[in-house]
């Protein structure tokens, strides 16, 4: 079984947390009018087979949202020197809805 | 490129072969890659060996290479459930399955293969009056297209499908189905095999253990591919290889609106004759059926977040089991055989994409998520079309690699934008 690393919770089956995509994507900024990077950001995935860094949300503990780094071929999680709880979220899809500029 | 005499399969050569105890002949030929063919076909699944067979047999071009990393029948063609199916409701999706449907049930003969088509009939069911409501309209779809589909009340599935829950303390009871009675099973590695010997048979190359380690790109054109086995070049190649498809476009600098995600399937040891039909549960995504050999055959949703480990996560296998004895009590004592795990593409949308793509010469075929093999007979035409005239086939024209960017995406579940959570 896949475990996943809640930073406020510890080591957690995966069965309590919901995927929520590919983390490494900038979004595009609201202002942007032209197409294409918008079609770029939300339709085209790197997919590696290797390390993907990705959203899970801890939907059946703390229900933070949490950023790690999982080699896709071994489920192994990289350690990470980042504080998940830090800009990088601030700055992601997660917490820019609907926010204008 | 000499076509081999093909030594025809018949009940006649059945005999002759027992009564002399005669070796089976290779039924494709060993080939090793020539310097340059008009078309490479990149992975020598069930699609490619199909758009090679119809290459060479519906277009008459035979310089045709395939090119499989291991070999024949080792990827999704010989790792899924084996079922076929037509009752599909976009426009496009109806017509394009049927066509291949239309295929399977011809395709015995076209190969001089034996595919074991068993079109044992397969029943949707509904749990509700709103879910049976959209099954009528799906059924009238495929009516309107000449597609034979019956919609079913409850008394009618209990006739014909007795050994399910209908109890009272059932959680999704059952109010209904639609029945597709062409619908069946195919026997997988018999279709790899089959359209692998009936293109060898007309000339078309077949190279195992020979990985594409890059493309050969000349001003924006694709003129080949490097390999294991050395350079090979081409007058037009196309990608194949679902479940790896980001893998190979990355090496042409190509991003795909593409994820990869694992599946599972399971067998159960095998029973007398029982489930003579294939079901698709209602309340959630599982399917079943029972295989020639006895074992019941089943599957469901994907893992749910990308991997390329070929190794199901044990809760996906829990819920499945759950699916199971929700919907046929009887069988909760039966034990699993044989589990696995495939790695399939899985797109925005839920459809795949075939043609072009923006590299000239560079055709792409992938995305197929739980199509793919039902799919393979009129992917392989399609394809083939697509390759021949440089134009997609009309009933692909959908499925385009560049839909979202024109907003046309083809969402037959209407589930959103998510490829893990089609």
């Amino acid at each position: 079984m896949l475990r996943i690393p809640c930073p406020h919770c510890g080591l957690r089956d995966y069965t309590e947390f919901q995927y929520g995509g590919d983390a490494s994507k900038i979004r595009p900024v609201h202002t942007e009018e032209c197409l294409a990077p918008w079609h770029d950001h939300v339709f085209l995935f790197d997919n590696p087979k290797g390390v993907h860094r990705e959203y899970w949300q801890h939907r059946l503990g703390c229900r933070q949202w949490l950023i790690i780094d999982r080699h896709t071929a071994t489920n192994v999680i990289e350690p990470t020197t980042r504080d998940p709880t830090n800009s990088d979220l601030m700055n992601s899809d997660l917490m820019n809805t609907g926010r204008q500029p | 490129m000499k076509a081999m005499h093909r030594s025809r399969y018949s009940a006649l050569s059945l005999v002759r072969h027992a009564l002399k105890e005669m070796p089976w002949r290779r039924a494709w030929r060993a080939a090793t890659p020539q310097p340059h063919y008009d078309v490479i076909i990149v992975g020598g699944g069930g699609h490619g060996l199909a758009t090679a067979y119809y290459l060479a047999a519906n277009h008459g071009i035979r310089r045709v290479a395939v090119l499989e990393k291991s070999y024949i029948g080792s990827g999704n063609v010989g790792r899924n459930t084996t079922l076929v199916r037509s009752n599909y409701q976009l426009p496009g999706n109806t017509q394009f399955f049927e066509h291949s449907l239309k295929l399977w049930e011809s395709l015995s003969h076209t190969l001089n293969y034996n595919v074991m088509l068993s079109q044992r009939g397969q029943v949707v069911l509904a749990h509700g009056p709103a879910q049976l409501d959209v099954l009528a309209r799906k059924g009238n779809t495929m009516l309107l297209n000449g597609i034979d589909a019956e919609l079913l009340d409850r008394g009618e599935v209990m006739r014909l499908l007795p050994y399910l829950d209908y109890s009272s303390e059932c959680r999704f009871p059952i109010y209904g189905g639609l029945l597709q009675r062409r619908a069946g099973t195919v026997r997988h590695d018999a279709v790899a095999w089959g359209y692998a010997r009936a293109a060898s048979d007309l000339g078309v190359d077949i190279i195992e253990h020979c990985e594409v380690t890059g493309f050969i790109e000349n001003q924006g054109r694709i003129t080949g591919v490097d390999t294991t086995q050395g350079r090979i070049h081409a007058g037009r190649t196309a990608i194949a290889v679902a479940g790896h498809s980001s893998h190979l476009a990355a090496m042409a600098g190509l991003r795909l609106p593409i994820e990869s995600h694992l599946l599972q399937a399971f067998v159960t040891e095998a029973i007398k004759p029982f489930v003579d039909h294939v079901i698709s549960f209602g309340a959630e995504l599982f399917y079943i059926s029972q295989s020639d050999k006895g074992g019941l055959v089943f599957g469901g949703h994907i893992d749910g977040f990308n991997s390329y480990t070929q190794r199901g996560q044990f809760p996906k296998a829990q819920d499945v089991a759950e699916c199971a004895v929700a919907l046929i009590p009887s069988i909760s004592r039966l034990r699993l055989l044989r589990h696995w795990g495939g790695i399939q593409d899985m797109t925005p949308d839920g459809s795949p994409f075939i043609g072009r793509t923006p590299l000239r010469d560079l055709y792409f075929n992938g995305g197929w998520c739980y199509q793919g093999f039902k799919a393979t007979p009129a992917s392989g035409w399609c394809f083939a079309h697509t390759l021949a005239h440089e134009e997609e086939h009309p009933l692909i024209r959908h499925l385009a690699l560049d839909r979202f960017e024109r907003h046309n995406g083809f969402d037959e579940y209407g589930l959103g934008l998510w490829p893990y959570r089609q």
